[in-house]
C-alpha cells in the first residue's frame, strides 16, 4: 500500500489519529487527565519561555548538540556508502531518552504535578526519568519487569542511586509491556498528583506526538550538521525501532524530503518466522493496546503475545502509531535484524570505531553494515547511535559464551 | 444512543427483549437496589465457570457481568488479572466466552448479562460479527474498559443495530462538561466507578458517592450502578441504598482463587458469598 502525500508531517487529526492508528483507548478515569495534558502541551508549545528553558537544559545539562560523527573505519570496511553516526550515546545518561524526559518533566512542573511515574525496559528511560526527577527534586517511581531487572542490573542500581523507587513487575511476561500496564494502574489510582512520563512514541494521544516533538531535536540537528559537513542532505537514514522514539526523532524532520530513503530496523530476535521476535510491523497486525491502535504481536483471539529480543529496549509487542501509519502509506521502509546479527554488529562497532553501542542501536548498525556495501561511495547514510552499550556488557558476555572475568 | 428498547415483554420476540431495562424497572417497582455480580468466563475452568454463572440468579444476582479474559487487563487489580490469566491458560477465547453465555441462556432467559472486557479481542473478532454473535448468544450489554466514548462509535453502531447496550463508566474525574458526551453513547445503565483506581482496590466513602450520584441523576434517567472496591455485604448494602445497584467483582473472583485445587468448592464458596451479598442488599432499604 503506497500513497503519495504532499506532506507526511501534518500529524494527527483532532482526535489523535494517524490515519487508522493512534487514538485514545484508555479507561474513563484517565480521559480527563489526557485531555488536560493535551491542553497543557499545546500551551507550552506556543510559549517561548518553555522552549527557552528546555533549550538551555538540553545545551548545558544534556550536552546537546550531539555530534554527527563520520565512521571512517566502518565505512572503509563496508566499502560503499559513507556512514555517519548521530551520537545520541554521548548525551547525559547515555541515550536519546533524556531529550523526551527533559521536555516532559518541564510539562509536569507546569501542570503542578509532584510525583513522576514511568515504565522502563532496558532501563535507559528509567534512568533518564530518575535523572530529571533528581534534577527537579520530584518523587519518582519506576515500573520495570522482573525479567528486565535481572538482565539490566547496572541500570537498576543507577535508578536507585538517583533516588527513584524501582518497582519490580511480576505480572504477565514480566517485561516492558507489563511494566506499562502497571504504570497505567498506578496512574489511574493516583490521578491527582501524578504525571506519567511515557518513554516512547506510543500510548494514548497526545503522547505519540509530544514524545516525537521532544525527540525531533535529533533530526533537526542532523539536518544542520550534515549540510555543514557535506553541503547537502543525506541519502538515507537508519534507526532501530522498538516503540520507535529515537527513530521518529531522526526521521520526522526528513519525512517530506522525498529523496531521503528512510529505514526503521525492528528486532527479529531468533527470526521473524519463529515465535521469538519483537517485529510488530513485520510480524504483527493492527490492534489496540496501551491507549493506541497500532501493529501488535497477538494471537488469533486478540491476546497479546510475548515479544522477544536480546535487547530489552526493543522487547515490546507494539510500536508507535505514527510508525504504523508511515509503514502503511509507504514512506518508511521497515526491516529487521536478528539477535545474532545485532551481537555481531555490537562487537564490530566496538573494535572498528572504539564505540560500544547499545544493543538496541546495534540493530541499526547491523542493517547499515548490510546495506552500505550495496551503495555507491557518494551515498551519505546517517545511522542513529541511539545509546551506549555499557549496560549490555553482561548480555554480550553471555552471548559470546564467556563471563565478565573471561578472556576474549 | 440507546439500544432497541421495548418496555413490554408480551408483544416482543426474544431477540428484541431488553432484559436490562426490564430488570431495572422491576427493581424500581420492588423499591430495592440490585446486585450486579462479575464473574470471569473460563475461571477456574470452562465447566465450573458455567456452573457458577448458572447458580448466580438463585444466589441473588440481579445482573451478571461476564468477564471476557484479556492478556493485558490494565484497569484491573491483581484478583481479576490473575483470573484472566487462569482463564486464558485454560484455553478460553472470545468464542468460548460466547459459548458459555449461550449455554447459560438455555436455562435462563430473564437475567440480564453484560459482557465486560477490553477492546482488542473484539476488534480482532470483527466488531460487526461480534455484535451479531453476542446478541445471538444472549448478551444484553457490553462494557469495554478501554473504549472511551470518543472511540466508541465504530463499535456502537453495530451494537445498536443488534440491540446491545454499550454501558459506560463515569468516574470521580469525569467533569461536568464531559458527561454529555459519555451519555450520548451510553445505554443500559451508567456504571459509576466510585474510586480513582483499579478493580478490587480501596473502598469509597458513601457520602461522596451519594453526592456524585445525585449529580448524575440530574443529567440522566439511566439507572446507576456503583462499582470498584465493594467487597463486603455491608458495603454492597450501603451502595444499593444510594444507587440502583451495587457491583461486586474481585471479592467473588477471590473465592475462586482461594479454592483452586477444588473447582466445586470454588463454585460453592463464590455462590455462598453472593448469597450473603444479596441478603444484605435486599435488606438495605427495608
Amino acid at each position: 500500500m503506497s500513497t503519495v502525500l504532499n506532506t507526511y508531517r501534518n500529524g494527527v487529526d483532532d482526535r489523535g489519529h494517524f490515519g487508522l492508528f493512534g487514538g485514545r483507548y484508555v479507561a474513563e478515569t484517565l480521559m480527563p487527565l489526557i485531555l488536560e495534558l493535551e491542553k497543557a502541551y499545546n500551551e507550552a508549545k506556543d510559549d517561548p519561555e518553555f522552549h527557552k528553558e528546555l533549550d538551555g537544559l538540553l545545551t548545558h545539562y544534556v550536552g546537546r548538540p550531539s555530534p554527527l560523527y563520520f565512521a571512517k573505519r566502518m565505512t572503509e570496511q563496508c566499502g560503499g556508502a559513507k556512514i555517519y553516526f548521530k551520537r545520541e550515546d554521548l548525551n547525559h545518561t547515555g541515550a536519546h531518552k533524556i531529550n523526551n524526559c527533559m521536555g516532559q518533566i518541564l510539562l509536569a512542573r507546569r501542570m503542578g504535578k509532584t510525583r513522576i511515574i514511568a515504565e522502563t525496559g532496558a532501563g535507559q528511560h528509567g534512568v533518564a526519568t530518575a535523572t530529571v526527577c533528581a534534577l527537579f527534586g520530584m518523587k519518582c517511581v519506576i515500573y520495570m519487569g522482573e525479567t528486565d531487572i535481572a538482565r539490566q542490573a547496572p541500570n537498576v542500581f543507577r535508578m536507585k542511586l538517583l533516588g527513584a523507587e524501582v518497582v519490580p513487575v511480576v505480572s504477565g511476561s514480566r517485561t516492558l509491556k507489563d511494566a506499562m500496564n502497571e504504570a497505567l494502574r498506578d496512574w489511574v489510582t493516583n490521578v491527582h498528583d501524578t504525571f506519567y512520563i511515557i518513554g516512547t512514541v506510543a500510548g494514548p494521544h497526545p503522547y505519540p506526538t509530544l514524545v516525537r516533538d521532544f525527540q525531533c531535536v535529533i533530526g533537526e540537528e542532523t539536518r544542520r550538521q550534515v549540510q555543514e559537513l557535506e553541503g547537502r542532505l543525506p541519502d538515507s537514514l537508519v534507526a532501530c525501532v522498538g516503540g520507535g522514539s529515537n527513530a521518529m526523532g531522526l526521521f520526522h524532520p526528513f519525512l517530506d524530503d522525498k529523496d531521503v530513503r528512510i529505514i526503521g530496523v525492528e528486532a527479529a530476535g531468533h527470526g521473524v518466522n519463529t515465535e521469538k521476535h519483537a517485529a510488530s510491523l513485520t510480524g504483527g497486525r493492527p490492534g489496540v493496546l496501551h491507549g493506541n491502535r497500532t501493529y501488535l504481536l497477538q494471537d488469533d483471539d486478540g491476546q497479546i503475545t510475548e515479544a522477544h529480543s536480546i535487547s530489552a529496549g526493543l522487547d515490546y509487542p507494539g510500536i508507535g502509531p505514527e510508525h504504523a501509519w508511515l509503514k502503511d502509506v509507504g514512506r518508511v521502509e521497515y526491516v529487521s535484524i536478528t539477535d545474532d546479527e545485532a551481537v555481531k554488529a555490537f562487537q564490530e562497532t566496538t573494535r572498528l570505531e572504539g564505540i560500544i553501542p547499545a544493543l538496541e542501536s546495534s540493530h541499526a548498525v547491523a542493517y547499515a553494515m548490510k546495506l552500505a556495501p550495496t551503495l555507491p561511495q557518494d551515498h551519505i547514510m546517517v545511522v542513529n547511535m541511539s545509546g551506549r552499550g555499557d549496560k549490555d556488557v553482561n548480555t554480550i558476555a553471555q552471548a559470546m559464551g564467556t563471563d565478565m572475568g573471561g578472556s576474549l | 444512543m440507546t439500544a432497541a428498547v421495548s418496555t413490554s415483554t408480551t408483544d416482543t420476540t426474544a431477540a428484541q427483549r431488553d432484559r436490562l431495562t426490564e430488570r431495572f424497572a422491576k427493581l424500581k417497582a420492588e423499591n430495592r437496589g440490585g446486585l450486579v455480580i462479575y464473574t470471569m468466563a473460563g475461571d477456574p475452568d470452562r465447566d465450573s465457570a458455567l456452573k457458577l454463572m448458572k447458580g448466580l440468579p438463585e444466589a441473588g444476582a440481579d445482573v451478571i457481568e461476564l468477564g471476557m479474559p484479556f492478556s493485558d487487563p490494565m484497569a484491573d487489580g491483581p484478583a481479576i488479572q490473575a483470573a484472566a490469566l487462569r482463564s486464558l491458560a485454560g484455553g478460553m477465547t472470545l468464542t468460548g466466552t460466547l459459548d458459555t453465555l449461550a449455554a447459560f441462556r438455555e436455562g435462563d432467559d430473564d437475567t440480564p448479562v453484560v459482557l465486560m472486557g477490553y477492546y482488542n479481542p473484539i476488534y480482532q473478532y470483527g466488531v460487526e460479527r461480534f455484535a451479531a454473535k453476542a446478541r445471538e448468544a444472549g448478551a444484553d450489554g457490553l462494557i469495554i474498559v478501554d473504549l472511551p466514548p470518543e472511540e466508541a462509535p465504530e463499535l456502537n453502531e453495530h451494537l445498536d443495530a443488534h440491540g446491545i447496550h454499550l454501558i459506560f463508566l463515569t468516574t470521580p474525574t469525569t467533569k461536568a462538561e464531559r458527561l454529555p458526551m459519555v451519555l450520548r453513547e451510553a445505554g443500559g445503565f451508567l456504571y459509576y466507578v466510585s474510586i480513582t483506581g483499579i478493580t478490587g482496590s480501596a473502598s469509597a466513602v458513601e457520602d461522596e458517592v451519594a453526592a456524585a450520584i445525585a449529580d448524575l441523576r440530574s443529567s440522566t434517567d439511566l439507572p446507576i450502578a456503583v462499582g470498584f472496591g465493594i467487597k463486603t455485604p455491608e458495603q454492597a448494602a450501603g451502595m444499593a441504598r444510594i444507587a440502583d445497584a451495587a457491583v461486586v467483582g474481585s471479592a467473588v473472583v477471590n473465592k475462586v482463587a482461594e479454592n483452586l485445587g477444588d473447582p466445586p468448592a470454588a463454585v460453592d464458596a463464590a455462590l455462598a458469598l453472593v448469597k450473603q451479598l444479596s441478603e444484605s442488599v435486599r435488606a438495605a432499604r427495608a
